[in-house]
């Protein structure tokens, strides 16, 4: 007999108060006895109308089963047959619009909590379980994966599983792309990601860091170096700015700036290591995404006192997840809605002291469906800030296509492929995730990954 | 891991170091930079490439020691190793038609004075070259600028050595004395390369300036080294470094470069302590 709770088991968290000033992690994680009650939540229904929202089908209802009954080991392996970077995705993806939204449970009550369990599993075989090499007939052919973001690391994974010989390329120092560099710790933890890396490597994945494909190698001389097929998963990583006065005074920074230097340079623990960052006392991000409110909540957790979310139509069509916006809350972060800066206002030195903003009413609908926001006559203000944060999403790095012939791309940037197999215009050469799409999410770049692996191998498979 | 082959000290604060990179060695061109790391604490920094070695698979960098990252980097011996060196980052310098040209360098921006004033020297160009320095001491390349260019005039703020005064007044001499030059190429503090492009402007020479703000990642992810070039945001990691001096907005690049300074102090002081009590920042 199901479990009837209306409400989901309730997943543990610091509260709001502390985790503000600290960059552990916000959730906590089921325990054992929880993730079994909530996985009695879940129907067993016949369809699987979940399985049908996630971009990399997992076995939904067949895990769930397997954690109902205390079968943890066997349930990573259910999850880890279509989906190799689970304790990523139990974090990250967003569930409330992909598996869970989909669940018979959602209809009148809480769905189940698909990403909790996903998440509990994960975290339970990484403390609980060794990976065991997996006997895996090798066929010595070698492609190359430009990237190690959620859609390089799938594609390498997937492909290292089928037996080829797998190298990636990353032009950091460090693999992981934007779950390293990106998403904070207190949302992902850094070593989370790194387990994950290693089980890729224990796969045979060859990893080669600072790399910057289309400056020190072309594609063509990876083709040269005996690589059959190229995956480009080289990520939106081109930051927009707002193109309004004031842009570079200082003290103003693009959400990848002020995200990589925490992240990825551990900036929040300056001065050991070596890279600072400017947190002021009133900070304004502006952008209403993930992004965004990770740029806020880390500006918090680093002393800043009022932190503004800057957004310039309302709270409904805020892009974040709802978990964020609800934890960026909970955290003290203040939402300054339909309010749109004109202008970022300097010291005669050049440092930031306020931005000028106008306020907004939603007018028609525009093309994206959305409630266009048009300025309120006689609204200027300056909200008083010394810290700027420009989180309005990111373009397709143009490197590897400005110094690839026969690489076509839209005008927006992004590598243009076929939907169905992610191949590009050059042959034997794919791309997928934020390069294709322009900035999206983890699970639907790891989606394109795992496309792209399948076609990779049909392709060999008929050229070989 | 990227090992040292070389190091030698070109004055009391400056050193040159080889890196053994055969990749970025094989693609280096004049005006391109790379980025480093010295241990997993350190920052990123970019350096300008100063020379490379196809054949030896080398990638020569000369620092000024002034921060805690460059001081890591100098007490580094040769066989040890770089944790962290990614390149060729950057755009080419690009000379094509040039014939006759002025290369100015100040302090240690003379080190990426020299691969230009090279290569143009290599293309059958006539260089002539103006190097200047606080004082004898912070001397560098001297020898080397020498064999590139076929005039080469050194400056001492203090004079004492060579000629005392400014790299903008013996520039100004030379084409006052009738040297017609297609491209003037400034690189060193900014304060410099603005004099420098000021004084082209007057007289309508094209001028090419080095950039080298605070960047991170060195491929346009993080836009912290954004320049405002002909009223336009470029990318000094992917635009550049490479811009034309009469459209530079120098006096937003010297306000953008104070932007770490008092964090840069930190971060020295801490790091003195760790060394216990150096006392030379």
């Amino acid at each position: 007999m199901p479990n009837m709770s209306p409400k989901k088991v309730n997943m543990p968290e610091q509260e709001p108060d502390i985790r503000n000033k600290n960059f552990l992690e916000v959730a906590l994680g089921y325990t054992p006895e929880m993730a079994q009650e909530e996985a009695q939540r879940c129907l067993q229904c016949k369809n699987k109308p979940c399985v049908a929202g996630c971009p990399v089908n997992v076995q939904i209802p067949e895990f769930i089963e397997l954690v109902a009954n205390g079968q943890f080991e066997k349930a990573y392996e259910k999850i880890t047959e279509t989906n190799s970077l689970p304790a990523i995705c139990g974090r990250v993806c967003p569930q409330e619009t992909q598996c869970e939204k989909l669940c018979i449970r959602g209809i009148k009550n809480e769905p189940v909590g698909i990403g909790r369990l996903e998440r509990f599993v994960a975290d339970w075989f990484i403390q609980n379980s060794k990976p065991n090499s997996k006997d895996i007939q090798k066929n010595g052919i070698k492609v190359a994966v430009i990237g190690s973001g959620p859609a390089g690391l799938t594609c390498a994974g997937d492909l290292a599983n089928m037996g080829y010989d797998v190298t990636i390329f990353e032009a950091f120092h460090t693999p992981g792309g934007v779950l390293m560099y990106g998403i904070p710790e207190f949302r992902l933890p850094k070593a989370l990601v790194q387990k994950e890396i290693d089980n890729l490597k224990h796969l045979g994945v060859k990893i080669r860091t600072n790399m910057v494909i289309g400056k020190v190698l072309s594609l063509e001389e990876l083709e040269q170096e005996g690589y059959k097929a190229i995956f480009i998963g080289t990520g939106a990583g081109l930051p927009n700015f707002m193109g309004i006065p004031g842009e570079n005074l200082n003290g103003v920074y693009s959400s990848n700036e002020f995200l990589t230097r925490i992240n990825l340079m551990k900036a929040y623990l300056f001065p050991q290591y070596g890279t600072p960052v400017k947190v002021g006392k009133n900070v304004a991000v502006v952008g209403g995404g993930n992004v965004a409110m990770d740029a806020a909540r880390s500006a918090k957790r680093l002393g800043a006192e009022n932190v503004y979310i800057i957004y310039r139509r309302s709270e409904k069509e805020l892009p974040a997840r709802l978990e964020e916006i609800h934890h960026a809350k909970e955290e003290g972060i203040i939402f300054k809605l339909l309010t749109n800066p004109t202008k970022i206002i300097g010291t005669d030195d050049g440092w930031v002291k306020g931005m000028e903003c106008v306020e907004m009413e939603l007018g028609e609908p525009d093309s994206s469906g959305r409630r266009r926001p048009v300025v309120k006559k006689g609204s200027e203000h300056v909200v008083d800030v010394n810290t700027v944060i420009i989180a309005i999403g990111q373009s397709p790095n143009p490197l590897i296509k400005s110094t690839t012939k026969g690489l076509d791309t839209h005008d927006w940037g992004g590598i243009i492929v076929e939907e169905a197999t992610g191949a590009t215009s050059k042959e034997g050469v794919y791309a997928g995730g934020d390069t294709v799409t322009g900035a999206a999410t983890v699970i639907l770049a790891m989606g394109a990954g795992k496309t792209a692996a399948n076609a990779i191998d049909e392709y060999l498979k008929k050229t070989l | 891991m990227y090992k040292i082959v070389k190091k030698q000290t070109l004055s009391p604060a400056v050193k040159l170091m080889k890196i053994q990179e055969p990749y970025v060695a094989r693609k280096a061109q004049p005006g391109q930079f790379i980025i480093l790391r010295v241990d997993e604490f350190g920052e990123r920094i970019p350096l300008t490439i100063a020379d490379y070695d196809r054949d030896e698979g080398t990638v020569t960098i000369i620092f000024q020691e002034v921060g805690k990252t460059t001081k890591a980097l100098g007490l580094l011996e040769e066989g040890q190793e770089l944790l962290d060196f990614v390149g060729p980052l950057g755009v080419a310098s690009h000379f094509d038609g040039i014939k006759k040209a002025a290369v100015i360098g100040g302090g240690l921006g003379t080190a990426i004075a020299y691969p230009q004033a090279k290569q143009l020297h290599k293309m059958g160009a006539e260089v002539h070259s103006v190097i200047g320095f606080r004082n004898k001491d912070l001397i560098i390349l001297e020898s080397e600028m020498s064999e590139a260019s076929s005039k080469l005039v050194v400056t001492t703020d203090d004079g004492s050595n060579g000629t005392k005064g400014f790299v903008t007044d013996e520039l100004k001499k030379l084409i006052d004395q009738g040297n017609i030059y297609d491209l003037v190429i400034a690189i060193g503090p900014l304060i410099m390369m603005k004099a420098v492009s000021n004084l082209t402007k007057q007289y309508g020479i094209k001028t090419i300036v080095s950039m080298n703000p605070v960047m991170i990642d060195g491929t346009g992810m993080c836009g912290g080294c954004r320049v405002t070039v002909g009223g336009k945001i470029k990318f000094a990691c992917v635009d550049g470094p490479d811009f034309d001096g009469h459209e530079v907005d120098f006096d937003e690049a010297m306000r953008r470069q104070m932007m770490y300074k008092s964090d840069e102090r930190q971060s020295l002081d801490d790091h003195a302590c760790r060394l216990g009590g150096e006392s030379n920042a």
